[in-house]
């Protein structure tokens, strides 16, 4: 069967003053129909740069360089501007990190809403407001069609990221990425969103990638997890799999680094030193210089290579009887 | 609301009295206006009974009052050089630099403002930079000399448009126009173009700085991610968020347009307001100063309340807050 | 990343922008020119004994009784109006930035001290300077010109009047902000004294803006200066600044003699193009949200 997305070897590169800056370098995997999965990592990891990636919607001087994206065996990568905002937000949908940057504070709920219909078809002020309403209610806004005519700045944050939600499950998309939805909420909140997000896929079907630095966020919604490090993916596998036996140090570093994790009365765990800029990674593995396994082979850059159990990570000396 | 007009109408009394004041002060106490009321060899007595006949024997302070008292009456007295009632006078020539501000301005922003939106969406392409150093030609050649240069080309060398003039009027509302008909509108062609000049490169400069910075943000980056086409973005979402500083600045600039009027219509004898300042202050018209002064004081007044209350149409955000 | 000093690392990004390299170049020029005037100007256009009537209103090339050539023609005294412009351009730098350093001076001295001070004395002045910001600096100084009589002291009293508030309001705007931050509450926490917070803490943190504002007021001045003494309320008729001879050059384009009024304008606003260009050059390099 073919998977609903497949990315191999996607490269997105910035052009600046000191040469290419290598955001995401050889990102391979793909999700199911109605799948979620987890993508977690550090910031300048490249974890949202490949989720832009997927949608083509890299500025300038950010370009997609090698490597292909197929949504149900069709290449993304290289399609007209045109061919490819008839699939944004119809086939795959995105919500951004906070709600009162990607709302238009001076336009009202409804009116964003029928732009974002109107992108795909023309429908009529009635249609739209009778779409919109419902898809509202859906995410949890009561009162909804009164609630149209008001602006974003009348609504709490977190009712403002389930408008933003609610725009990009307008167009019921086979796919959303969500780009660290709940990062700027409560955490109060976070929790709710993140129940009726899990809730609203599986009603819709829609298969989703969530994008945090969040692991704790993550693996309550998601059933797989890619963690990446310096613009690659370093491991893959289920979730519950990861959390207990990660195979790559970077993930064990970074679990045993959760607050959840520590014993009481002792230190937190630290992963020693910090990530390294893009310009200048070193030659190999990119966490070697912080790794206590790492050998002289590190130097060259590992495979992804298959740990068993659906899982893969990028190492020579991987964790938990994943033997290289 | 009316808590809120009422306040802003006070505080316009306040600044038309602290004008009134500096106006009073700056024409009538620099110098001595008896000099110029009366023939340097009238005899003493003709001297003194010309000072009592004007107040100007009393301190500054009742003399104040009086012509305070003058101006609530709605006598700003006679001009010495036409030697007829002030208001009249003025009131006489206001259609004329109305209706050329009005042009001007208005072409400016029509014209300047999809440029600019241009030039801010794709700030590299070969006609933003025309439309940049357009505008900073029109930013830095100075008024009066392109006037003499549009007279030269198009009067002068082409003979294609008159060089003076307000031409044929027509009768609007017991007002004679020249908007209504075409050989007005071939009189005012050369002075609004004039007169416009500075606009156009001012709403292009402002309209360019604002895309730029909205095409960054992440309101942009959604409404990309529902697949709204480029168009709509720069339609619905750039141009309504832009438009508060552009409001603004099309009401500042309508009243300090009216201003630069004095140069375009002395170039072009357009008989406005402008061109009569500039007569009364060659010729030490003292009422007329006065009353120019106060009359633009007001004008000023008025557009910045109807700024401020086109902000409140504008930005939602301003209204709820104000109401509240 | 490599260069050391903060000048350093503005100019080479500066740089980069060959336009405003070129303006640059331009003004340092033109400003050097300006001072060579007496040098190189084949005539001293101040000086009536030197002009011959007959040689009034000569097109470009002419050459004259005195026996050198005319490059861009004369006016209507029969002044060479090369030397005119040498000279004009002299009297508008000068007056230029005179008038814009004192407004400088005074606008930044006023919009600190409100910063500074704040409360009812920063309410007061700031409501002054908002009042004359919203009211057209070319009335303001039409009016000065007109009631204070020509003469180079008076006009530049009027462009000072015309100009500071901008330079008020840019320092109140950055003072403010820096004074509200940590660091000079700390600095006003220790015994130093007031005026030695503002001079040493507050001041050089303002000077991105003012800078900016700066350039741009210079060029202001300039086509200001143009513009009145264009309207007759400038310079007196004896010392010519650009915009006069503009001015007389006017009532003979009409019939064809271009030169008296073109040429006087193409090197005002080549002046002023300059200006401008080194400005936004500045501007968009100190503006932190275009930075990527």
């Amino acid at each position: 069967m073919i998977p609903l997305l497949e990315v191999t070897d996607l490269a997105t590169h910035f052009a600046t003053r000191n040469g290419a800056l290598k955001a995401v370098d050889g990102v391979s995997f793909s999700i199911a129909e109605g799948e979620i999965i987890g993508l977690v990592g550090e910031s300048g990891s490249g974890k949202s740069v490949t989720g832009f990636s997927i949608l083509g919607l890299i500025d300038p001087p950010g370009r997609i360089v090698g490597g292909s994206v197929k949504l149900k065996g069709r290449e993304l990568v290289g399609l007209s501007a045109r061919e490819l905002r008839a699939i944004r937000g119809r086939e795959i949908a995105m919500v951004f990190q906070d709600p009162s940057a990607t709302l238009n504070p001076v336009l009202t709920i409804g009116t964003q809403m029928r732009l974002a219909l109107e992108a795909h078809g023309s429908v009529s002020e009635s249609e739209a407001r009778a779409r919109s309403a419902e898809v509202l209610e859906r995410v949890g806004i009561p009162d909804a069609a009164r609630r149209l005519d008001a602006h974003p700045h009348q609504f709490s944050g977190g009712m403002r990221q389930r408008v933003a939600i609610a725009i990009a499950l307008l167009n019921r998309p086979k796919l959303i990425i969500c780009d660290e939805p709940t990062t700027a909420l409560d955490v109060s909140i976070q929790a709710q969103i993140l129940t009726e997000m899990r809730d609203l896929a599986r009603e819709f079907g829609t298969a989703m990638i969530w994008i945090s630095h969040d692991l704790a966020t993550v693996s309550s919604i998601a059933s797989r997890l890619l963690v990446m490090y310096a613009g690659r993916i370093i491991e893959e596998g289920p979730v519950a799999n990861v959390l207990r036996q990660p195979q790559h140090p970077y993930t064990a570093g970074l679990l045993a680094s959760l607050p959840a994790n520590a014993e009481r009365g002792m230190d937190l765990v630290q992963i020693p030193g910090s990530t390294p800029s893009l310009f200048d990674l070193p030659p190999g593995c990119a966490f070697q210089p912080r790794c206590d396994r790492r050998s002289p082979a590190c130097v060259v850059m590992p495979e992804l290579t298959s740990g068993g159990l659906g899982r893969r990570r990028r190492c020579h000396h991987p964790l938990n009887g994943g033997s290289a | 609301m009316l808590g809120f007009m009422i306040q802003r109408l006070l505080q316009a009394l306040v600044v038309m009295l602290v004008i009134s004041a500096l106006v009073f002060v700056g024409v009538y106490a620099v110098g001595n206006p008896i000099d110029v009321l009366i023939s340097p060899d009238a005899t003493q007595q003709i001297r003194e009974a010309a000072i009592k006949a004007y107040g100007l024997d009393q301190p500054l302070w009742k003399q104040y009052i009086d012509f305070l008292g003058r101006l609530i009456q709605g006598d700003f007295g006679r001009s010495f050089l036409y030697n007829m009632p002030v208001l009249d006078l003025i009131g006489s020539r206001i259609p004329a630099t109305l209706e050329l501000t009005l042009v001007a301005v208005l072409g400016a922003t029509l014209l300047g403002v999809p440029l600019g939106m241009y030039a801010g969406y794709r700030p590299d392409s070969i006609a933003s930079r025309l439309i940049m150093t357009l505008s900073i030609f029109g930013f830095s050649v100075p008024t009066f000399w392109i006037g003499l240069v549009l007279i030269f080309t198009f009067a002068v060398q082409l003979g294609w448009l008159p060089a003076g003039n307000r031409g044929e009027t027509a009768t609007l509302f017991g007002v004679e126009w020249s908007f209504l008909t075409a050989n007005g509108w071939k009189h005012m062609l050369l002075p609004a173009l004039n007169l416009s000049l500075f606009k156009f490169a001012m709403m292009v400069r402002l309209a360019r700085a604002g895309t730029r910075e909205i095409m960054l943000t992440d309101t942009v980056r959604f409404a990309r991610a529902a697949g709204e086409s480029e168009f709509t973005i720069l339609r619905r979402h750039v141009l309504r968020l832009i438009s508060i500083p552009i409001v603004t600045v099309f009401g500042l600039e309508f009243g300090s347009t009216m201003a630069f009027a004095v140069v375009t219509e002395t170039i072009f004898s357009w008989p406005g307001v402008g061109k009569l300042i500039i007569d009364s202050i060659s010729s030490l018209d003292r009422p007329v100063m006065v009353a120019y002064l106060m009359l633009v004081a007001f004008f000023f007044i008025v557009i910045n309340l109807l700024v401020d209350l086109s902000y409140a149409a504008l930005d939602p955000r301003l209204r709820t807050r104000r109401a509240a | 990343m490599t260069d050391s000093t903060p000048l350093a690392r503005f100019w080479s990004e500066f740089r980069t922008n060959k336009v405003a390299v070129c303006a640059l170049f331009v003004v340092i020029a033109i400003v050097l020119i300006a001072l060579a005037a007496p040098l190189i100007a084949p005539q001293n256009p101040y000086d009536l004994g030197t002009l011959v009537l007959m040689d009034a209103r000569r097109p470009p090339g002419f050459v004259g009784t005195k026996g050198f050539t005319h490059w861009l023609g004369t006016d209507a005294q029969g002044r060479d109006l090369l030397s005119a412009i040498l000279y004009g351009l002299r009297i508008s730098i000068q007056i230029g930035i005179i008038a814009g350093g004192i407004a400088f001076a005074l606008g930044v001295t006023l919009g600190t001290f409100a910063a500074y001070f704040g409360g009812r004395i920063e309410a007061l002045i700031m409501r002054i300077i908002d009042l004359q910001l919203s009211f057209p600096a070319i009335l303001l100084a039409l009016v000065l010109a007109a009631l204070l009589g020509q003469g180079k002291g008076p006009l530049i009293a009027a462009l000072v009047t015309a100009q500071y508030a901008y330079f008020a309001r840019t320092a109140h705007g950055a003072a403010s902000s820096e004074r509200s931050k940590e660091y000079v509450e700390a600095a006003l926490s220790t015994p130093l004294a007031p005026t030695r917070v503002v001079f040493r803490h507050i001041l050089p943190n303002c000077l991105p803006p003012l800078i900016v504002v700066a350039t741009v007021q210079i060029a202001n001045s300039i086509a200001l200066e143009a513009t009145l003494s264009f309207l007759g309320l400038g310079l007196p008729v004896s010392e010519p600044s650009l915009g006069m001879l503009i001015s007389n050059g006017f009532q003979y384009m009409l019939s064809g003699r271009y030169w008296i009024s073109i040429y006087p304008g193409v090197a005002l606003i080549i002046l002023i193009v300059a200006i401008n260009l080194v400005g936004d050059q500045i501007r968009d390099q100190l503006n932190p949200r275009l930075r990527r």
